[in-house]
């Protein structure tokens, strides 16, 4: 059965694998994990069919030899020995076929379950790795892991593997069952077996060098196909068919060649092994014939019968051990870089700063078992043994930050800048000046190089990341929805919400007045990350998704960006609601929205070179006054 | 559908009707092995005549190099015709996609008609090798065992008959329940694998909101249906390896049964043991080539799907086509709206431009202004005929935009498109996309109006800059800058900049079109913005709203007498206008 379509063939991949017998234990030993039983219930069931095969090949001697010669030379012939021999083989039969069911009955939960395991480990592993992961690889690689490395993986567990025991044992079986029968007719064999062997090195040599050829050009035409594909519509502005098709035809008629030759070899390989296996079948029938006749060693014709049929079955193997070479390259090519995912480091977390429900009584904060409303940091002293309770309250402090994205290149330098339980803070800057970066450390996205970011007088480097971003409501730049219905989307934010929760938070994001309109209201389906709203839209439900959570602290990264003047004069209304009684961090390249803070901040090459209200920085004529009266040049 | 993609084999023909004809050489040639040596151990060996024996496997031996021969050139022209026919369907894909209108682009998505070109056409290929090199082969070979069988001995043969007939039955059933099984399960495959793009691309979210453990049970369970499904699949096929044993050792079973009777019961009259073996042989072949012809059926199946939409790119007509006697001059940049309506769906009631009159001067410089879905984009996309006007006209230059030449419209009707790309390739390739012959000279001017000069001179290789696909190395505004002086290059009648300022900053975008207006006064300038400043000193601002022209004046007349646009104006200045670049890295 060929594997599930779709995902696109690697690029360019060549299948090299750095420590194949490392790489293969591994996936060995993963599949040995949960189904060890199961994988020696296979082997033993694959060496029962082999076995009977064996026992079937080998009763073809005794069929002519002992029962159709004897019986022939009797005037009367008695059926019964003969009767008896072949339900003696039925049974051998028997057994291999059940063997065989049982056999492929089994490797179905193994390679399905190894595969359902897999992609599961992958998937949990991956929503533990650092943002850093998902910024440094592309994501189409990722998503390769997940299609075309596991499907390889699948092949070579589902198929190569139990294939290659399966020919392995028979090559053995049929070897030494030939040894019994004739030892000189053995020996000739191995000749011809061995000249199948170097045709098979060289034909898959010849055939492996274009395949490599063939994906490097598939990746070509594949990446120039999606290129112009995703910019089709400005082709066809500056009606640049006739050179596409031109570039494309050069190289698709580099692919066409090399697929072909790679086809090519890979298709001879077949008829000239079947073709040496006929001549080797005649050369024994041959010498073998001349045996019997000879009579020599008392090699009999029966025996001549057995010892074709092994002949013609020790080719089989060979044959498909060379065919499934290539997929176990492939295979283990595939492992290598799941493995490499798997062996990525997780973020860590050693924060041990909690955040629990509590309750106020006079001055002392207690944790509590309910939802209270209220939140409250619970502080392990470790030196002191004392357990303490602070009130989360959204203060946030950066100190001396510095930061880069790598260690040697920093990006930010000094950040120094406070926020006051309710303030909102804004962040201005041209492109590349740090404005997200900033954000990002809050949350501990990334963690900073130097310096101390202080939660409400913590160190966030204390403070579990799980608890300090669940303290952090956040509306990114890039809206990100999922599949699923509106109602599902907002509640995101709080996965216990109520409905009336979520047409809240809609209400006062302005979000309900089009949810409302859509085909099912709230049941809306959305796919393709929201694909069938408009951009303003999706922002709008995302700064609702933010709404639910109710967190102290928000975060917002041009949410209104994509929201046109007239709606955002609506939206803004909900914002300023949304804020209200939050420390609010803005990033915004309106000044509707950035106007009321309480404190501005005009970031240049990761510095803050200016900073003060509104009115402060227009006094003081600098960076923010040009970029504000910059607003007033008209052509 | 066969026939559209049948037509694509062309030159490959001879190759396509090659590999069936080796193929059933070979088999005849693999046929007649069994029965010389059924004839070599009859009247060879068991007569202990050396003389036969070296005749017939001599004989042997050239069968077995005709078949060599047969086999290779067999699988050679295999390879030629399907890597052949790929190509062609590759090739004649792409080029039908070139000639493909505007909307007949929105129809297919850019991802399904990646889809189709690549994962698609491998599909295709890969059945169609198959299809060529097995679909006669294992036919023929079966039915050629079955005919060596009868002659052989008719009464053997007919067991083998019933038991193909058994065998069929039961492979028909379980194909049918397997494959029903797969085409239920690829799909939720695929939306797997989609669950797991969307995790990746918003992987911040679900960090932003500690959301890992409700994603990782989300996956687990989409995980386990796919397992379910897979296996009961799978367990269906399981049945095959086993029900294809039984038939055939029942059959080696009661042939030893039937034939040992025959041989002792004639004395070697009806069936030699030599014989025998051989029918033994052709029992394997039967069996294994019809399990054969159930794996085509499957592949075949699997395949149609891609083969149906390969199709459907082919057979796509070109909305827009160039008229019969094309104009091949544009007089110059007047461009009239004569009761224009326009929707994007034909038939559908849902209009996008509802009876729209207007005249533009050449050399006018035209504002757009207008709320996100008001069809600012729809109104200037019909001017370079990139959409056909539903009633009405549009005419450029004097004349009716559907009497040009489509190339020579569009070169003198340059868009710089909202949704706009730039190509792998250094900056001076991108940008002589306007003009194949622009000298190095020419780009650095259009640089410059564009206001691209100044950070293309600070890149360590200016001009020579490589540029990723997508653009992905140089940020919006630059982006948007470089796709400027790339229209410019064209040296159009008209130009159109549709929202293509919207990620520089104000003072640049001030400068772009200072530049505009003193450089070429005579190109009619066509502004979509969202920013006032940008188009508040345009000749005339047009003020959009709902597929319908709300007003049109200069920025003073406008102020004066329009809501819509006072309403904008003052939601942008008094401190509330768009401030410095819009957006900025993740």
């Amino acid at each position: 059965m060929s594997g599930p379509m779709g995902g696109r063939p690697p690029r360019g991949a060549k299948p090299t694998v750095a420590n194949p017998g490392k790489v293969f234990k591994r996936i060995i030993g993963f599949v040995a994990k949960n189904y060890l039983v199961h994988c020696i219930v296979v082997l033993v069931c694959i060496a029962l069919t082999v076995f009977s095969t064996i026992q079937g090949t080998m009763f073809m001697k005794t069929l002519i030899d002992q029962y159709i010669m004897p019986l022939m030379q009797q005037t009367v012939p008695d059926y019964t020995d003969l009767l008896h021999a072949i339900i003696r083989v039925a049974c051998f039969y028997a057994v291999g076929a059940i063997a065989s069911y049982v056999n492929t009955r089994t490797m179905v939960y193994v390679t399905q379950g190894t595969m359902r395991n897999l992609r599961n480990e992958l998937f949990v592993h991956m929503e533990s790795l650092p943002i850093k992961y998902f910024d440094t690889h592309a994501h189409g690689d990722i998503m390769s892991i997940y299609t075309n490395d596991v499907d390889t993986l699948r092949q070579m567990i589902s198929q190569s593997i139990p294939q290659l025991i399966n020919s392995s044992i028979t090559i053995i079986g049929v070897l030494a069952s030939m040894i019994i029968l004739n030892v000189p007719l053995t020996l000739l064999t191995h000749v011809l077996v061995g000249l199948m062997l170097v045709v098979t090195k060289k034909a898959t040599g010849m055939s492996g060098k274009y395949f490599v050829k063939q994906q490097k050009n598939l990746g070509e035409v594949n990446g120039f196909i999606e290129e112009m594909m995703g910019g089709q519509k400005v082709v066809k502005v500056f009606c640049h068919e006739e050179e596409n098709m031109e570039r494309f035809d050069k190289i698709n008629e580099e692919l066409c060649d090399s697929a072909y030759n790679a086809n090519k070899f890979a298709n001879i390989l077949g008829p000239i092994n079947a073709q040496i296996g006929n001549i080797s079948y005649v050369i024994i029938a041959i010498v073998g014939g001349a045996l019997a006749v000879g009579g020599v060693g008392g090699f009999t014709l029966g025996g001549l019968a057995s010892f074709l049929n092994f002949n013609k079955s020790l080719n089989m193997p060979i044959n498909q051990v060379s065919m499934q070479f290539n997929s176990i390259i492939m295979g283990l090519a595939g492992g290598e870089r799941i493995f490499k995912l798997l062996d990525e480091t997780p973020e860590v977390d050693d924060g041990y700063v909690t955040l629990v429900n509590a309750t106020k009584e006079g001055d002392t904060i207690k944790e509590s078992e309910k939802r209270t409303g209220m939140w409250a940091w619970k502080h392990y002293h470790k030196d002191t043994g004392v357990t303490d309770y602070r009130e989360l309250k959204g203060d946030v402090v950066f100190d001396d930050v510095d930061f880069g994205y790598n260690p040697d290149k920093i990006v930010l330098h000094n950040i120094k800048m406070f926020a006051e339980p309710g303030q909102k803070i804004a962040f201005v800057g041209s492109t590349g000046a740090g404005k997200t970066t900033i954000t990002n450390l809050i949350n501990r996205f990334y963690d900073i190089q130097d310096g101390k970011i202080r939660y409400d007088g913590i160190n966030i480097n204390k403070i579990k990341k799980d608890d300090l971003r669940k303290s952090l409501g956040i509306v990114l730049q890039d809206t990100h929805l999922f599949t699923g219905t509106v109602m599902e989307n907002i509640r995101y934010g709080k996965l216990d919400a109520t409905d009336e929760e979520v047409y809240a938070a809609a209400k006062l994001a302005n979000a309900d007045s089009f949810i409302t309109k859509l085909s099912d209201g709230y049941n809306t389906m959305l796919t393709g990350d929201g694909a069938n709203l408009s951009q303003g839209q999706r922002q709008l439900l995302a700064i609702a998704r933010a709404a639910i959570a109710d967190p102290p602290v928000l975060i917002l990264d041009e949410a209104t960006s994509s929201i046109d003047t007239r709606t955002e004069k609506m939206v803004q209304d909900g914002m300023d609601k949304l804020m209200h009684g939050r420390t609010t961090f803005v990033i915004a390249h309106r000044l509707s929205t950035v106007k009321n803070s309480d404190c501005i901040m005009v970031l240049e090459q990761g510095r803050i070179i200016e900073r003060g209200t509104h009115d402060d920085l227009i006094e003081q004529k600098g960076r923010y006054y040009q970029l504000y009266t910059g607003n007033s040049i008209a052509g | 559908m066969l026939k559209t993609l049948g037509a694509y084999v062309k030159e490959y023909k001879r190759a396509s009707i090659a590999t069936p004809f080796f193929m059933i050489l070979e088999v005849l040639m693999e046929m007649l092995i069994p029965y010389l040596l059924s004839a070599l151990i009859d009247n060879g060996v068991e007569k202990g005549d050396m003389g036969y024996i070296l005749m017939i496997g001599g004989c042997m031996v050239v069968i077995a190099a005709v078949g060599l021969f047969a086999g290779i050139m067999g699988g050679v022209y295999g390879a030629k015709a399907s890597t052949g026919f790929a190509k062609n369907l590759r090739k004649g894909m792409f080029d039908n996609i070139q000639t493909y209108a505007f909307s007949n682009i929105d129809k297919f998505s850019t991802a399904g008609l990646v889809t189709r070109l690549t994962t698609d056409v491998t599909n295709v290929q890969n059945t169609y090798q198959m299809l060529l090199r097995m679909c006669m082969r294992a036919p023929v070979s079966l039915i050629l065992a079955m005919v060596m069988s009868f002659i052989i001995s008719p009464r053997i043969a007919g067991i083998y008959l019933i038991a193909l007939v058994i065998l069929s039955c039961i492979l028909a059933v379980i194909i049918s329940h397997a494959t029903k099984y797969f085409n239920a399960a690829f799909p939720k495959y695929d939306e797997l694998n989609a669950s797991v793009q969307e995790n990746v691309s918003a992987i911040r979210v679900v960090k932003a909101y500690v959301r890992e453990d409700y994603e990782n049970k989300k996956f687990k369970k989409a995980s386990n249906n796919i397992y379910n499904i897979f296996v009961k699949a799978e367990k269906t096929v399981a049945y095959n390896n086993p029900v294809m044993q039984v038939t055939v050792y029942t059959c080696i079973l009661v042939i030893s049964w039937v034939g040992a009777k025959m041989i002792v019961g004639s004395g070697g009259a009806l069936l030699t043991t030599g014989k025998l073996m051989s029918l033994l042989s052709y029992c394997m072949t039967i069996l294994m080539n019809l399990m054969m012809v159930s794996m085509i059926f499957v592949m075949i199946s699997m395949s149609v799907a891609s083969a149906k939409r390969i199709a459907e790119v082919l057979e796509e007509k070109p909305d827009i086509t160039n008229p019969e006697n094309p104009c091949y001059e544009v007089k110059d940049g007047e461009i009239e709206f004569d009761h224009v309506n326009f929707g994007y769906n034909k038939g559908a009631d849902k209009r996008v431009l509802n009876d729209i009159n207007l005249t533009i001067r050449s050399g006018e410089t035209i504002g757009i202004i207008g709320g996100t879905g008001s069809s600012k984009s729809s109104l200037v996309n019909l001017i370079s005929r990139l959409y056909d006007v539903d009633e009405g006209s549009v005419k450029v230059g004097g004349k009716d935009v559907r009497e040009y030449d489509i190339e020579t419209l569009r070169d003198e009707v340059s868009v710089v498109l909202q949704k706009n790309v730039l190509f792998s390739g250094t900056i001076l390739d991108n940008l002589r996309w306007g003009d194949k012959n622009a000298t190095d000279e020419e780009c650095m001017r259009a640089c410059k109006l564009a206001c691209a000069d100044e950070f293309i001179e600070k890149f360590p290789d200016k001009y020579n800059t490589y540029i990723e696909q997508g653009g992905t190395n140089v940020s919006g505004g630059q982006k948007q800058r470089l796709c400027i002086a790339r229209a410019l290059l064209k040296k159009p009648k008209i130009l159109i900049l549709d929202d293509s300022t919207s990620a520089v900053d104000t003072a640049t975008d001030a400068k772009i079109r200072h530049a505009f207006a003193t450089e070429i006064a005579q190109t009619t300038k066509i502004i979509i913005a969202q920013r006032v400043s940008s188009v508040q000193g345009a000749d005339r601002i047009i003020v959009m709203d709902n597929g319908r022209i709300n007003g049109i004046g200069t920025h003073e007349e406008l102020l004066a007498s329009n809501d819509i646009y006072r309403d904008v104006y003052e939601s942008q200045t008094g401190g509330s206008g768009d401030f410095d670049e819009n957006g900025g890295e993740a």
